[in-house]
C-alpha cells in the first residue's frame, strides 16, 4: 500500500485530511433541536392511569397524554402545539424520578415545565392548582378567587381543561363547588375518580357531602371552618364536626376560616 | 455571497426559524471537528449536540447586530473545541489509555462514494483510518489547529480566531503538525504494517486541548 509517498505528499496530506470529515448521525440533529426546544420526545411512566406518555425537551416536560394510541398522540401533540415529536426508549433518569415523585404526592420536587405560548392566566391558574396538597380538592371559584379573577370561574375551568402537563400540574383535584366531580382531559370524570381516589380522596362520600347541601365544616372545639377535603377538617372527629352550606352561616356560628384551605376564597362565586 | 451570511440574518430575524437551517448547515463539521479531537464516536455525537445547544442559548442572548456580525464558523468551532476539551479531561478521568484500533475499526469512517472500485476505496479506508489515528497522537494544541484548517477547512485567520491564538502560532503548529503527520504514517509504513494495532500503540496525549494557551 501507498501512503502519500509521491513528490507533491504535502497536497495529498492535506487532500487526505479533507476526507476525513463527516456526516454527523442523524441523532446529533435529533437531540440539538430537542436540546433548544424546537422538537420533543415521548416516553411512558407509571401513573393511576396506567402507563402516561410524558413529552419533554430541553425546556422542560410540555406535554402529558394517554399513551395508548401513539399515532394519535404524535397527531394530537402536533395539532396543539406545533412541534415535531419522537418517541424514546425512556424518559432521562431525573425528570423521571422527579415525575414519579410529584406524582407520589411530593409537591416540593422541581420540574421544569415548558409551558412557552401559554397566557399568563392560564399560567397562573396551573400553579395555584399545584398548591392543591395530594387527597383533597378545591371548587374551580376557589381557583379564581386565589388568583384574583373571582368571577373568571368559567375561564379557570377551561384553563384547567387546557392543562397541558395533567397529573404534574394536578388539575384533578379541582371540582365543583357542590363536590361533584366534574370534567377532565386525560380520560373524563372516570379518570378524574381514579386518581382522586389512589390518592386516598373518597370522591363518593365528598359527592354525598355535597349532595346533602354541606360545602364547609367547622370545628366546635377550634372555632375553624374548612373544605371539606382539608387535612384540618378531616382530623375533626364526629362528635364535634358542624356542617355549614355557606361562608356567611359559618361565620355568623362565630366560626373563623382556616389558614390553611382558606374556604372563604370563592365562597362568593360558590353560592 | 457566503451562505453563512444568509444564516446569520435568519437567525437575527428569527432565531427559532433559523436554527434548524444552522444545524443542517454546521451539525456535520461539529460532529467531525469534535471526532477528530476525541477519537470516540458517542462522545463526539454528544459534543456537536451540546454545541449546538450551546450555540442556541448564546443567540438567544445576543442582539441581533450581534448575531449579524458573527463569523458563524469560527464561532461554532470555538465551542465545539471547548466542550472537546471539558469532555476530554473527563474522558481522561474514566479511561486511562483510550485503545484507539477497536473504535477505529467500529465505522468512524464515513460511507464510501460509488466512483471507484473496491480496491482503491479500501486503500482510501486504509489513509483516513491510518489518519485518524495519527491525528490523535497529536498533542491536543497542535491538534486542534490542524483539525480546523485541514479537516474543517477553516482559513488560517479563522483556524487563529476559532483558537484565540495569533495566526502566526496556527501556522506554526499546522506546520509542525503536518510534519508529525507525516513522520507518523512513514514509520508505520516502514513497519509494513497499514493496520494500526490498539494494543502496541502508545496512548494518545492525555493533556487537555489548551486552546488559548499559544505555544510558539
Amino acid at each position: 500500500m501507498t501512503i502519500l509517498t509521491s513528490h507533491d505528499a504535502g497536497l495529498d496530506l492535506e487532500t487526505a485530511l479533507r476526507e476525513l470529515a463527516l456526516t454527523a448521525p442523524a441523532t446529533v440533529r435529533a437531540r440539538a433541536l430537542i436540546g433548544v426546544g424546537l422538537a420533543d420526545a415521548w416516553a411512558t411512566l407509571p401513573s393511576p392511569l396506567g402507563p402516561i406518555a410524558v413529552v419533554w425537551n430541553g425546556r422542560g416536560v410540555s406535554w402529558i397524554d394517554r399513551a395508548d394510541d401513539p399515532a394519535a398522540l404524535e397527531e394530537r401533540f402536533g395539532v396543539r402545539v406545533g412541534r415535531s415529536l419522537t418517541r424514546t426508549v425512556a424518559v432521562p433518569d431525573r425528570l423521571a424520578r422527579a415525575v414519579e415523585s410529584r406524582l407520589a404526592g411530593n409537591r416540593r420536587i422541581r420540574i421544569p415545565l415548558d409551558l412557552r405560548g401559554r397566557t399568563p392566566f392560564e399560567v397562573a391558574v396551573w400553579m395555584k392548582a399545584l398548591e392543591i396538597p395530594r387527597g383533597e380538592v378545591r371548587p374551580y371559584g376557589w381557583i379564581a378567587a386565589e388568583i384574583g379573577h373571582p368571577r373568571a370561574v368559567r375561564a379557570v375551568g377551561s384553563a384547567l381543561a387546557h392543562n397541558p402537563v395533567p397529573l404534574v400540574v394536578p388539575c384533578h383535584r379541582v371540582v365543583r363547588s357542590d363536590g361533584s366531580i366534574g370534567q377532565y382531559s386525560l380520560g373524563g370524570p372516570a379518570a378524574k375518580r381514579t386518581i382522586l381516589a389512589a390518592e386516598g380522596l373518597a370522591t363518593d362520600d365528598l359527592e354525598a357531602t355535597g349532595r346533602a347541601g354541606v360545602r364547609y365544616l367547622g370545628s366546635a372545639t377550634t372555632r375553624i371552618v374548612c373544605l371539606p377535603t382539608c387535612h384540618h377538617a378531616r382530623r375533626i372527629t364526629e362528635r364535634h364536626r358542624r356542617p355549614f352550606a355557606s361562608m356567611p352561616a359559618a361565620l355568623a356560628a362565630g366560626y373563623r376560616a382556616c389558614r390553611s384551605c382558606r374556604p372563604a376564597s370563592g365562597s362568593a362565586a360558590a353560592a | 455571497m457566503d451562505p453563512d451570511v444568509a444564516l446569520a440574518a435568519h437567525l437575527a430575524a428569527n432565531l427559532d426559524r433559523g436554527f434548524p437551517a444552522l444545524v443542517d448547515a454546521h451539525a456535520s463539521r461539529l460532529y467531525t471537528i469534535a471526532l477528530r479531537l476525541l477519537g470516540v464516536p458517542g462522545d463526539a455525537e454528544e459534543v456537536a449536540q451540546d454545541a449546538l445547544i450551546r450555540a442556541y442559548r448564546a443567540l438567544d442572548g445576543y442582539e441581533a447586530t450581534r448575531i449579524l456580525e458573527l463569523q458563524l464558523r469560527p464561532w461554532l468551532a470555538t465551542i465545539t473545541i471547548n466542550l472537546a476539551r471539558n469532555r476530554r479531561r473527563r474522558i481522561a478521568d474514566r479511561r486511562p489509555a483510550i485503545s484507539l484500533g477497536p473504535l477505529v475499526d467500529a465505522g468512524l469512517e464515513p460511507a464510501e462514494r460509488g466512483e471507484s472500485g473496491p480496491a482503491i476505496q479500501a486503500e482510501r479506508a486504509d489513509t483516513r483510518r491510518l489518519l485518524a489515528a495519527a491525528l490523535l497522537e497529536l498533542t491536543p494544541s497542535v491538534r486542534a489547529a490542524v483539525v480546523l484548517r485541514h479537516v474543517d477547512g477553516l482559513s488560517v485567520a479563522e483556524t487563529a480566531a476559532a483558537l484565540r491564538v495569533p495566526e502566526g502560532t496556527v501556522k506554526a503548529q499546522v506546520h509542525r503538525g503536518l510534519a508529525r503527520l507525516r513522520t507518523h504514517l512513514d514509520a508505520l509504513e516502514d513497519r509494513g504494517g497499514n493496520r494500526p494495532s490498539g494494543a502496541a500503540r502508545p496512548a494518545p496525549h492525555p493533556a487537555s486541548i489548551t486552546v488559548e494557551e499559544p505555544t510558539a
